[in-house]
């Protein structure tokens, strides 16, 4: 009972303060809806993985919007907008309870991401009840745009436009007349394999399905099909800490033939886990143009802010933050807005142009799909794949 | 189902099979030493195997070797074999021994309840992993091609590569050492004493502390010739390297007999051949059901695993 008075004026201060901050919020908004501060310290949220195993994924594309955010604020130095990181790691297992964080604060205006398909299928339900708005420059699996889900937008081409590009680049470019096709279950690998699969038809000698990243290191099993399969070319849907892994095994066990995989495997990392050696010669496709051909200074004023060129999708999400930024510029303070604002833009960025279908796809006409090679210890520009 | 496949590649499989299964067998024998003497799970293992590997790596990179060098000299190649197994060994044990001190023997001293251990394990487990995931960015460390591999046996289309024989043929012997070691010398004979009955045990003037560390230190040396073997396969680590192969690892250990030495290396034989044939009759994405489906099938028929829990009993 001693503590009685001082729990009492304890909650009378608490009270007090509540009453404050809320009469601070009033009069902030009523003095706000007329002028233009509206647009300050809105945020613009990323969601992806920072940490995990694909993390260099998440962070080329955090670095790339968030530089957007950057040299915006260097021009609105007394109206700035923020950055808001949600690291999901990766996983669709983290993504729901991150995205039910994320929609819960009301500054954020959009999200750039989420990066991956899987966590895209498990968040965007979510943002879609809270209509926050989102442009995602890197999940690609097909599906996410038919759920009809209306704050959607993808800024690339989707891995319908990705996977016939491979399969034509094994088939006419490798000339390859048997192909294995290996998976990692994911949303994003299974569906990229699929269309793959799809597309190369009778080329296909075989098939098999192996854990995510983190989940299986030996993949010997797999490899035996694979080498006594007679394939000349094996195409890998998946991240690229286990491509690295299965060409590694891969060229352990003898085998020759050349390895394809998609955007989830376009990053150095592949190279540290396959080693230069056994990597030199793998082919990678992605819906991303090579980084020295973004227009006017990206490519160096990235390397000046991260001190690391940049990598794949960067120049996407920078594009995509500047999509939701120029949308502040012109008064959508709102998501309700903002989401309107999207569905009638045209943006010139410095990756491409970008306009939305109804579904939120990219404009069909403005799809980019290139191939990537590893030469030299290195991954270099390939050759621009058609579109259709 | 691809019976076509599997027997297509059936020698190949059982190979491939047998190489990953005597990494189980020797990763599983800390489970079962530590199970025979203090029927204890000690979840912590996994990690201790995981630092072996990055003690490993680290060793290499401080010769200068890293995943895009090229081939030493066969002389070298032994040396830096060498330095690797035995960096890894002693990284491994003393790291087994600091959970044991840290995490085990102040629980012991205070006669906690059997749960209690249970969860420090996974918490020992959970903080050396994080840390070392923090440190390396959760990214993969790739070992030096230290050994280029070769076909030396040829039979049929399956064929045997240096590097297998290797893993095999350390294992068998790591395996046949650690049983003489248990079954005939002095200190030995504490071991199987303590695993018996401890009071007793301890009447008779054994030093029962020192029997437990020195449990735990060798289940850390057979791990950390795991891990190099595990380097020399599948060609690099990660921080969570040891979580899955830990589980796989203990599974062996159950499936053999926990508490048996020769049951944790017949047990992971059996799981690495199970794997790989299940692997090749479903594909890859059934290779844990078929796993743990036999491990379910052995246990319903003999609940104490293929030759029963004995360390002490059977060879007292």
């Amino acid at each position: 009972m001693r503590r009685g008075p001082v729990r009492v004026a304890g909650g009378l201060i608490l009270a007090a303060a509540l009453a404050a901050a809320a009469a601070g919020c009033n009069s902030a908004s009523s003095t706000d809806s007329s002028g233009t501060s509206d647009k300050c310290g809105l945020k613009i949220a990323f969601f992806g993985a920072l940490t995990g195993s694909a993390a260099n994924l998440g962070v080329n594309i955090e670095q790339g919007a968030e530089l957007a955010i950057i040299k915006y604020n260097e021009e609105h130095a007394d109206c700035k907008v923020e950055v808001a990181k949600f690291d999901s790691q990766g996983t669709p297992d983290n993504a729901p309870a991150l995205a039910r964080q994320l929609v819960t604060d009301d500054k954020v205006i959009g999200v750039v991401g989420p990066a991956f398909s899987g966590e895209s299928v498990a968040a965007n339900p979510i943002f879609e009840e809270a209509g926050i708005p989102l442009i995602t420059p890197s999940a690609t699996r097909p599906s996410l745009s038919t759920e009809k889900w209306k704050v959607f937008h993808r800024a690339v081409a989707n891995d319908d436009a990705q996977g016939p590009a491979a399969a034509l680049y094994i088939k006419d470019g490798l000339k390859s007349q048997k192909v294995f096709i290996v998976d990692d279950q994911t949303a994003y690998g299974a569906g990229l394999a699929d269309t793959v699969k799809a597309t190369l038809g009778s080329l296909v000698v075989g098939t098999d399905k192996v854990q995510a990243d983190g989940q299986q290191t030996d993949f010997s099993a797999t490899v035996t099909k694979i080498v006594s399969s007679g394939a000349e070319s094996l195409f890998y849907g998946g991240y690229y800490q286990n491509a690295g892994l299965i060409r590694k095994q891969l060229t352990a066990a003898g085998w020759t033939g050349t390895m394809v995989s998609g955007d989830g495997v376009k990053d150095p990392g592949f190279l540290t886990s396959a080693g230069k050696e056994a990597a030199e010669g793998s082919v990678m496709t992605c819906p991303c143009a090579p980084a020295t051909e973004a227009k006017g200074s990206f490519a160096a004023d990235y390397k000046a802010q991260w001190n690391i060129d940049p990598g794949t999708y960067s120049d996407v999400a920078y594009d995509a933050a500047g999509i939701f930024l120029k949308g502040i510029d012109e008064g959508n303070t709102t998501p309700e807005k903002m989401n309107e604002f999207l569905g009638e833009v045209t943006f010139e960025g410095i990756a491409n142009t970008y306009s939305f279908t109804e579904t939120g796809e990219l404009d069909p006409s403005k799809l980019i799909v290139w191939t990537f090679k590893v030469s030299s210890g290195d991954i270099v520009p390939d050759v621009k794949a058609p579109t259709s | 189902m691809h019976f076509h496949s599997l027997f297509q590649n059936f020698g190949e499989l059982t190979v491939t099979g047998l190489a990953q299964g005597a990494i189980y067998a020797l990763f599983a024998l800390g489970y079962t030493m530590v199970y025979g003497v203090l029927r204890l799970i000690n979840f912590a293992h996994s990690e201790v195997f995981m630092v072996g590997t990055f003690a490993a790596v680290l060793t290499w990179g401080l010769f200068g070797l890293d995943q895009d060098s090229a081939t030493p000299s066969v002389g070298a190649v032994l040396l830096l074999l060498l330095a690797g197994f035995l960096a890894a060994a002693l990284a491994a044990g003393i790291m087994a021994l600091i959970v044991e001190m840290v995490a085990y023997r102040p629980l012991r001293r205070r006669n906690a309840p059997p749960l209690v251990f249970l969860i420090t394990a996974i918490g020992a487990s959970t903080v050396i992993s994080e840390a070392v995931g923090i440190g390396t960015h959760r990214n993969v460390s790739s070992v030096p091609p230290l050994i280029r591999p070769s076909t030396v046996v040829q039979i049929g289309n399956t064929s045997v590569t240096n590097i297998q024989i290797l893993i095999v043929g350390l294992a068998l012997v790591m395996m046949v050492v650690l049983d003489l070691f248990i079954g005939k010398t002095r200190l030995g004979r504490g071991v199987r004493a303590v695993a018996q009955d401890p009071d007793s045990a301890a009447l008779m003037g054994v030093n029962k502390n020192r029997v437990i560390s020195l449990v735990f230190l060798t289940g850390g040396l057979m791990a950390g010739i795991a891990a190099v073997m595990y380097l020399l396969k599948i060609g690099g680590t990660r921080y969570d390297a040891g979580f899955h192969l830990g589980i796989k690892a203990f599974t062996a250990a159950v499936l053999g007999g926990i508490g048996n030495l020769r049951g944790a290396l017949l047990g992971g034989l059996a799981l690495g051949l199970a794997e790989n044939y299940g692997s090749g009759l479903f594909g890859t994405q059934w290779r844990d059901v078929v796993a743990f489906v036999l491990l379910v099938v052995i246990l319903l028929f003999r609940p104490t695993g293929i030759l029963g829990e004995s360390m002490g009993r059977a060879r007292a």
